[in-house]
């Protein structure tokens, strides 16, 4: 325990940049845990008492077309940006990682056939192929999820792919398969854990992505429903609508996006140059 | 090197066909028919009948390999097919766009560019100093603020500040071009900046890599100036992975700003895709991503061609 603090503090003052990356992070989940503690309003009752209101004590962030609290709908919102972001980044980079590793060491037509379906799934936008998803299953915050998914699942393959060929060839994996080991054995407790870095460092680089994918998708109509609060949606529409007569509903979500994403970013850039001794500076 | 690009060529057919069979594939994931599904969205009861022979226009009756066979054959004849919406040609609908689409990206390329080449190479140049971090800090915003965010900002300055709008009509270049650039100028800006984080990136850590190596060092020993060695020695040799970076940012430009295009009303190729999936329109769906996956897969030929050309060590293995 004491060991883990130490190895944080370590990391924060070497990086500062992924401290504040940290700091943003975890204020994002204490956001989304804590929604109900820190405001009484409800994220979806409307309230036609308090339409377009702008900020004040009891709306800091003031209210939207419906009178509902912006910054309630702010803080519900981290859960949604969360879910999806963790969603669809563990799924993808974890995916990512088996093809990668399977490919690698078992190599033959099973590499080729898992790297050619990894090249059709890899030459898609991220966001085309996240919309025609979308618009097949329909949207959902489910959907939203698979929909992004997809397109993390090739650029994470292609690149644990790469480090575990290097792995597959050392000496050690000889000699654990010339002692019997089965195959299945060799790749989830040989090879696999040691490409974990590359792994980690591209979960926490499409965090952010997913994220801002999310809200893109929302942003269109084409990614989580109202009336769940969304940061994307509430950009959508009244955001765009009212921009002229109630600015701060186009000002608060994005601001929030932003920072999320930001801190995601700043937080993976410095595990990557923390993680990947390439990268570090001589 | 020959036998290299014919290899190289012959790996585009199976990715098209690929990705041609996930988009028809995708399509088809639609729970439910999609002729009833458009009608169900009219609201309006149709008769069977009228359901059966919209269904025998679109060929939807036939075995589904069938119809695999049928769009494939119209796509080697440059047939995109009819969009079920508005009735005209997909390639019709598609060329109208495509100017538009493609001006904006060319124009966002340029910015970006002109941005992140000199501040990638500062940044390396000043590794860890504060100019670096500050440097940094500005393209991790790039990566992290949506560029539709900086757009709809954009558009509520200039709305307070110059009563200013997005036009509801496009001005083609050709037209007006004073008119056409103050319209693209924004949009363009917004992505521009986007787009300039990632090639500041790549930028920085490629100069990085080469300032390590001994003929830089050998460059300096015999006395050049630092800005002669940063620029002549280490930029040139870096500028392969910028060049590779700046082309994709340019192939997913093209059919990737969909919801750019959407905040500042402009009629682009990714804001036809929206479109067509709000009036479920699949086969102009179908098309669209067909034809951006396949501009996607080019411009990687190109860029592995563009290796072969200009780094001999690929040249000659």
């Amino acid at each position: 325990m004491r060991r883990a603090l130490r190895g944080v503090v370590d990391f924060v003052k070497r990086r500062p940049l992924g401290g504040a990356g940290a700091v943003l992070i975890v204020w994002m989940v204490l956001a989304a845990a804590l929604a109900e503690v820190i405001t009484t309003h409800d994220p979806t009752s409307n309230s036609f008492a308090d339409l377009l209101k702008p900020p004040s004590l009891e709306f800091p962030f003031g209210t939207d077309q419906f009178g509902r609290d912006v910054f309630t709908r702010i803080l519900y919102g981290s859960r949604t940006a969360l879910i999806v972001g963790f969603g669809a980044s563990l799924t993808g980079s974890t995916l990512g990682y088996f093809f990668g590793v399977v490919g690698a060491y078992v190599g033959g037509w099973v590499d080729g056939a898992i790297q050619r379906l990894m090249d059709v799934l890899i030459s898609f936008p991220l966001i085309v192929i996240a919309i025609a998803v979308v618009a097949a299953l329909g949207p959902g915050t489910l959907n939203v999820v698979v929909a992004i998914t997809i397109p993390i699942i090739p650029r994470v393959a292609r690149v644990v792919r790469s480090s575990a060929l290097t792995v597959v060839s050392m000496p050690y994996v000889e000699a654990t398969r010339s002692i019997g080991t089965r195959s299945a054995r060799i790749m989830f407790r040989h090879v696999a854990p040691n490409v974990f870095a590359p792994y980690l460092i591209m979960l926490t680089a499409f965090l952010g992505q997913a994220i801002l994918l999310e809200a893109s998708l929302s942003f269109l109509g084409l990614g989580v429903a109202e009336p769940t609060a969304a940061w994307g949606l509430m950009l959508r529409g009244a955001g765009m609508q009212f921009l002229e007569r109630a600015p701060w509903l186009a000002i608060a979500p994005g601001v929030a996006i932003s920072a999320a994403v930001f801190g995601f970013n700043l937080f993976g850039d410095s595990l990557r140059d923390a993680l990947d001794p390439r990268l570090r500076s001589a | 090197m020959r036998r290299y690009v014919v290899g190289r060529l012959l790996l585009i057919v199976p990715t098209l066909v690929g990705v041609a069979i996930l988009t028809f594939v995708v399509m088809r994931l639609v729970p439910g028919d999609i002729v009833e599904l458009r009608y169900a969205g009219s609201g309006a009861a149709v008769a069977q009948e009228i359901i059966d022979m919209e269904r025998r226009t679109l060929g939807l009756d036939k075995p589904m390999a069938l119809q695999f066979v049928d769009w494939m054959s119209g796509l080697a004849r440059g047939d995109l097919g009819t969009s079920l919406w508005t009735g005209r040609s997909v390639g019709e609908e598609v060329m109208l766009r495509l100017g538009l689409s493609l001006e904006l990206a060319i124009i966002s390329t340029f910015i970006a560019v002109a941005l992140a080449i000199p501040a990638g190479v500062l940044a390396a140049v000043r590794q860890d100093t504060r100019v670096d971090y500050v440097l940094r800090l500005i393209s991790i915003g790039g990566l992290s603020l949506p560029s539709f965010w900086i757009g709809i900002l954009t558009i509520l300055a200039l709305l307070t500040l110059f009563q200013w709008s997005p036009p509801l009509l496009f001005t083609p270049i050709w037209e007006d071009p004073v008119a056409n650039l103050s319209q693209m100028i924004f949009p363009a800006l917004a992505v521009g900046y986007r787009s300039s984080a990632v090639t500041m990136r790549m930028t920085r850590s490629s100069v990085l890599d080469v300032l390590r190596d001994d003929y830089v060092r050998t460059a300096r020993a015999k006395g050049l100036s630092e800005s002669l060695v940063v620029i002549r020695h280490a930029l040139r040799n870096s500028l392969l992975p910028v060049v590779t970076v700046i082309s994709i940012e340019f192939a997913f430009l093209i059919g990737g700003l969909v919801v750019t295009e959407q905040v500042f009303n402009l009629n682009g190729v990714g804001k036809l895709l929206v479109d067509a999936v709000a009036h479920r329109d699949y086969t102009l769906i179908q098309s669209i991503v067909m034809l951006l996956a396949a501009v996607f897969v080019l411009v990687n030929f190109l860029i592995d061609m563009l290796y072969v050309t200009l780094d001999p060590r690929v040249r000659t293995s």
